[in-house]
């Protein structure tokens, strides 16, 4: 193999791929401004949102209360909730978004509490809607704390104090560092993340530089060349490659800086373990996870190359590469699953393997003996996928597949 | 020099079986000359072409080009020719000059001397005006004088052209002509496949027709006129090509 070949490819390809407004695109505009302004516009619409539902005073219908009852008063009192008139149709009043929940009260609720008999009380809601949800929320802490204090009234009229209630306190403490909570939380979504960015930044290009130029009939051009095949493979693939880690990096940088920012701006609406999150994320694991998900990056490159040059164009390209994306996405969310662990026949698994490692490394866990066989695996995957490349760029009824 | 021997490329095809695109050609073709592949479409020009530019492998017999053998040394073969077809096109969105630099580059040629034959190039093919200009910018004309360039730049000893002229306007395949014909005044050994009858009879020394793979008859313009007893080129290869004496 010929480096200055090689390098001669890889040069042309960089300049070419820069100046394709496509690339430009996919490796740049997407991962530094699209995505982050999705991400922190979704996020502070959500926000937004969420915010204005809470703030909103929910109307509510009291059913089956007694004009006079004392309840009723003290719900057509409470701040938190606007008491409408009752109607006999009011699941409809909530199907139709009017009302945002009811009350159903026995007729004589007030006086079976006096008695101190069993009674009860529905709340009606419409599960899975946001502003009907608070409601019911509004309404069962009011009722919660009627029944709280109906059973203080009863303990204090039989000279019980209310602390029998509660003979002790529960109380969870956390023993994981912060940087392990961080790494808990990330480590499943993290290497996701970057390996989807590993294969869009990589797509565009990899279609390009082979079913593209099949197409645009430079592929004979430069086939007529005195380069080996060999050379001419790997100098498109370093530019796939470049482009798979060049957005996957540039994403990062970006989603750290809008995370800063929206950290600044969401200060006070968000709980503050929530913001403390990402300045406690381990750094050591963040490199190890970067070290891990690089030859998945160049399985995934030589993968896509493959995939074009097999294709007689660039549609035909574009049309397997939706079934590749499934196929790589399926292992990574299997990683991301709750109690999917790390065991010796995970650990070669190509994509599940390092998403399980990457999970445990931002963890503050490192497992040494599977780090290296999945490293090790993953590399083996990454050369066979290249060498593969190299193969079917080296098979004339591919390369003049028509 | 061209020559081969007894050149077959057999393709198979899981649905059409086994499809012999060349079949046992013997051609041959001497330095200053200009051959002429003839054939209707899918005759195996384009196939042979191939071949002879090392694009695809025989399936059986010999080639040998500018003294090298198609099989043992493909690199060096590509080293020593030009090839120019409808399907060799340009990148795009790489400059006429940095096009002709990057083939240059890959052809090994040094930088003082590539940038020496691009001014001399560039000034013979007049394109100083649009050599910064992107190749998807240019007009056909402009395009078809790039790819000379890119053939010309390692001033190969054997030139190929794949129907050359195919689907070009009349001054864009005038200028194609005319550089044929300084080729071959270079003493370059040059394979020019077509199937405009008038373009071979003007152009080619020599005129090969193929069919269904095989090379049929192959001589001189004379002595193909001789062997049929008709004048004109186009009779003659309709009369060879179905088969009448």
């Amino acid at each position: 193999m010929k480096g200055r070949a090689i390098r001669i490819v890889y040069g042309k390809e960089l300049r070419d791929s820069l100046r394709d407004r496509r690339t430009i695109i996919s490796m740049i505009v997407v991962p530094v401004l699209v995505m982050p302004l999705l991400m922190f516009g979704i996020g502070a619409m959500m926000i937004k949102t969420v915010t204005k539902a809470r703030q909103e005073i929910p109307r509510v219908m009291i059913i089956g209360a007694e004009p006079s009852s004392k309840v009723l008063a003290s719900l057509n009192a409470a701040k938190s909730l606007q008491v409408i008139p009752a109607t006999e149709d009011f699941t409809n009043q909530i199907v139709e978004k009017k009302v945002r929940a009811v009350v159903k009260l026995p007729p004589d609720f007030d006086a079976m509490l006096a008695r101190g008999d069993a009674t009860k009380v529905d709340i009606y809601e419409y599960a899975g809607e946001m502003k009907s949800g608070f409601a019911a929320e509004n309404l069962n802490g009011f009722f919660r704390n009627l029944s709280d204090a109906t059973v203080r009234e009863r303990l204090a009229s039989r000279g019980v104090p209310a602390e029998v209630l509660t003979p002790f306190t529960i109380q969870r403490q956390n023993v994981a560092p912060p940087a392990k909570v961080a790494g808990n939380a990330l480590g499943g979504i993290l290497p996701y993340f970057i390996i989807i960015l590993c294969l869009t930044g990589a797509m565009y290009p990899a279609l390009d530089l082979t079913a593209g130029e099949k197409e645009r009939g430079t592929m004979e051009t430069i086939l007529c060349c005195p380069v080996g095949r060999t050379e001419l493979v790997v100098g498109k693939f370093l530019m796939v490659l470049t482009a798979s880690l060049g957005t996957v990096m540039l994403s990062i940088i970006s989603m750290s800086g809008t995370f800063l920012i929206a950290k600044r701006a969401a200060a006070g609406t968000l709980p503050p373990e929530a913001l403390k999150l990402a300045a406690t994320i381990d750094v050591g694991g963040l490199v190890g996870v970067f070290l891990m998900l690089l030859p998945v990056a160049v399985m995934l490159s030589a993968g896509l190359l493959m995939v074009g040059l097999f294709s007689r164009s660039f549609r035909e390209a574009q049309s397997y590469c939706g079934p590749l994306m499934l196929v790589a996405i399926i292992p990574t969310m299997i990683a991301m699953l709750p109690g999917v662990e790390l065991n010796a026949s995970y650990a070669l698994v190509p994509l599940l393997n390092v998403g399980l490692v990457c999970k445990e490394m931002l963890a503050g866990t490192w497992h040494w003996h599977y780090i290296a066989l999945i490293f090790g695996s993953a590399c083996v995957y990454a050369a066979a996928a290249l060498a593969a490349a190299v193969w079917m760029f080296h098979r004339e009824e591919v390369l003049f597949r028509s | 020099m061209i020559e081969t021997w007894q050149l077959t490329k057999v393709f198979c095809d899981r649905k059409r079986g086994e499809a012999r695109a060349v079949d046992g050609i013997n051609l041959r073709c001497e330095p200053g000359q200009i051959y002429g592949l003839l054939g209707a479409n899918g005759a195996g020009k384009t196939t042979t072409l191939r071949l002879l530019a090392t694009l695809l492998k025989p399936s059986s017999g010999t080639i040998s080009v500018a003294g090298c053998d198609a099989v043992r040394e493909p690199e060096k073969i590509r080293a020593r020719i030009g090839f120019l077809s409808t399907g060799t096109a340009l990148y795009g969105r790489l400059t006429a000059r940095e096009t002709v630099e990057y083939f240059g580059r890959l052809h090994a040629v040094g930088e003082a001397l590539l940038q020496s034959r691009i001014r001399d190039v560039f000034a013979r093919l007049a394109m100083s005006d649009f050599e910064n200009r992107r190749c998807d910018k240019l007009s056909s004309g402009m395009k078809q004088k790039v790819s000379i360039a890119r053939t010309l730049i390692h001033d190969p000893p054997v030139m190929i052209f794949d129907e050359p002229t195919l689907g070009l306007d009349v001054m864009t395949a005038h200028t194609i002509v005319q550089f044929i014909r300084e080729c071959r005044q270079q003493g370059k050994t040059v394979i020019v496949s077509t199937h405009v009858m008038s373009e071979a009879e003007k152009l080619c020394d020599r005129i090969g027709i193929i069919d269904r793979g095989r090379l049929l008859v192959d001589g001189t313009l004379a002595e193909l006129r001789a062997q049929s007893g008709q004048t004109d080129l186009e009779e003659i290869f309709v009369r060879v090509v179905e088969g009448q004496p």
